[in-house]
């Protein structure tokens, strides 16, 4: 019974310590980084490579998601709106939402799923094969050669795909309730444009989606980098990749809504 | 892959995102509705505003002319004190009426302006004599209760 309380304890104890352990590796590990990005922007053929893989082969999951969350909405919002003799107003609800909220957050959390997952999991399996020590041993920094270019090549992928999927979104708004449902396409856009901010409304989105693609690239870059070199390791990297930035890019969400959409 | 189609297509992903982001800015937003460039600020004073907010959109004849630029209490004389911020385009006579109003039923407030016979235009910075408060419904349904009351008593008393 005693036994057992104490043991409770020590592995809740554990826990803890074993966590901000890791927060603080984490940190040192995001400096160490941006310290090093030099040769990122100096060999930027080894950046190009990455938003490659990061933005370029992203672009059907995000294009067609956007589609089809801009779709729901115009649909969702024609339903209630019209009950209220204001269809027209649809126009504002889907841009403002995709705009300031689902664009950044919906994006984000598909980017880290597509792509990070696949940079835990290329590290990760570098680590595991000792490529990363073989790096080293010929006195290639892997951070600055392997970690900094999938850094910034996830960094400026992201406030991209966001910006796509925003306006693929509007797009498929006004698919639906334009041409398919027969709202007036004059105000339609003219509602949205009176509402919408160029400041306020596109330009935080433009940084929300900033701060997410730095969360959730570090986040991917970090767990690949820290994985036991063990299949059984590198599978739970890139479950725990997936998680941590979701869960990341839902609180940062909420703190930044907080600082940018309140008041005013 | 080839080095030269992978730079191709990176090019093609950062144009298409820049051309998103452009289409954000020129198409959904108010960017193009209005140009901040040539304008000039006039003030004026409401007794009420009602629920005008800053860069509720000024109009006149229906055609947006400005925007609200800042809402301000006057402390000495206890109105409120809104710089209106129209373009350089539009002229108004110097006894140009303000009032506010609202777009449709339950709409956003906005300010309208109606010109006058004066020969001489609003400079920058000149304040406009005759304006209108916001209608609060509280009010008017006061207002129209006391009429009804006092259309009401003679009638009451007669029966």
């Amino acid at each position: 019974m005693d036994n057992l309380a104490v043991r409770a304890l020590r592995h809740i104890g554990h826990l803890v310590i074993d966590g901000v352990w890791r927060l603080g590796y984490a940190s040192r590990f995001f400096l160490l980084v941006l310290l090093r990005s030099g040769p990122s922007f100096r060999r930027f053929p080894l950046t190009i490579r990455e938003i490659y893989f990061a933005g370029v082969l992203s672009l059907i999951i995000i294009l067609v998601s956007g589609l089809f969350v801009g779709m729901v909405l115009g649909l969702q919002g024609y339903d209630t709106l019209q009950r209220f003799g204001s269809e027209e107003a649809v126009g504002t609800l889907v841009a403002l939402s995709l705009v300031r909220e689902l664009g950044p957050v919906v994006c984000a959390l598909l980017f880290a799923s597509r792509a990070g997952s696949a940079m835990t999991a290329e590290i990760g399996l570098m680590k595991a094969t000792e490529q990363i020590t073989a790096l080293d041993m010929m006195a290639i920094d892997p951070i600055a050669r392997i970690v900094g270019p999938r850094f910034w090549g996830g960094v400026l992928s992201m406030p991209l795909l966001a910006a796509l999927f925003s306006a693929m979104g509007v797009f498929g708004g006004y698919l639906i309730t334009v041409v398919l449902l027969g709202v007036d396409a004059g105000a339609f856009w003219s509602q949205m444009q009176a509402s919408v901010d160029l400041k306020e409304d596109v330009l935080n989105g433009v940084i929300k989606s900033i701060v997410f693609g730095v969360a959730v690239t570090a986040i991917a870059l970090f767990e690949g980098y820290d994985a036991p070199p063990t299949a059984e390791g590198v599978s739970g990297a890139t479950t725990r990749t997936v998680v941590t930035s979701s869960l990341a890019v839902l609180a940062l969400d909420f703190v930044l809504t907080a600082i940018m959409f309140t008041g005013a | 892959m080839d080095r030269r189609v992978l730079d191709l297509w990176v090019g093609i992903f950062v144009a298409a995102g820049i051309a998103a982001l452009f289409v954000l800015a020129l198409q959904v937003s108010n960017a193009s509705t209005f140009n901040t460039g040539e304008s000039y600020r006039v003030i004026a004073e409401f007794d009420n505003i009602g629920g005008l907010r800053v860069r509720a959109p000024v109009k006149s004849a229906g055609v947006l002319v400005g925007r609200v630029e800042s809402i301000g209490f006057d402390n000495e004389k206890f109105v409120a004190r809104v710089v209106l911020r129209l373009d350089r385009r539009y002229t108004f006579p110097k006894d140009t009426i303000a009032s506010i109003l609202t777009s449709g039923l339950l709409g956003e407030q906005y300010i309208g302006l109606d010109g006058g016979g004066d020969p001489e235009n609003l400079a920058d910075g000149e304040k406009l004599k005759l304006t209108q408060s916001a209608v609060v419904l509280e009010r008017l349904i006061g207002q129209f209760l006391y009429g009804r009351a006092a259309e009401g008593a003679p009638a009451g008393e007669s029966k």
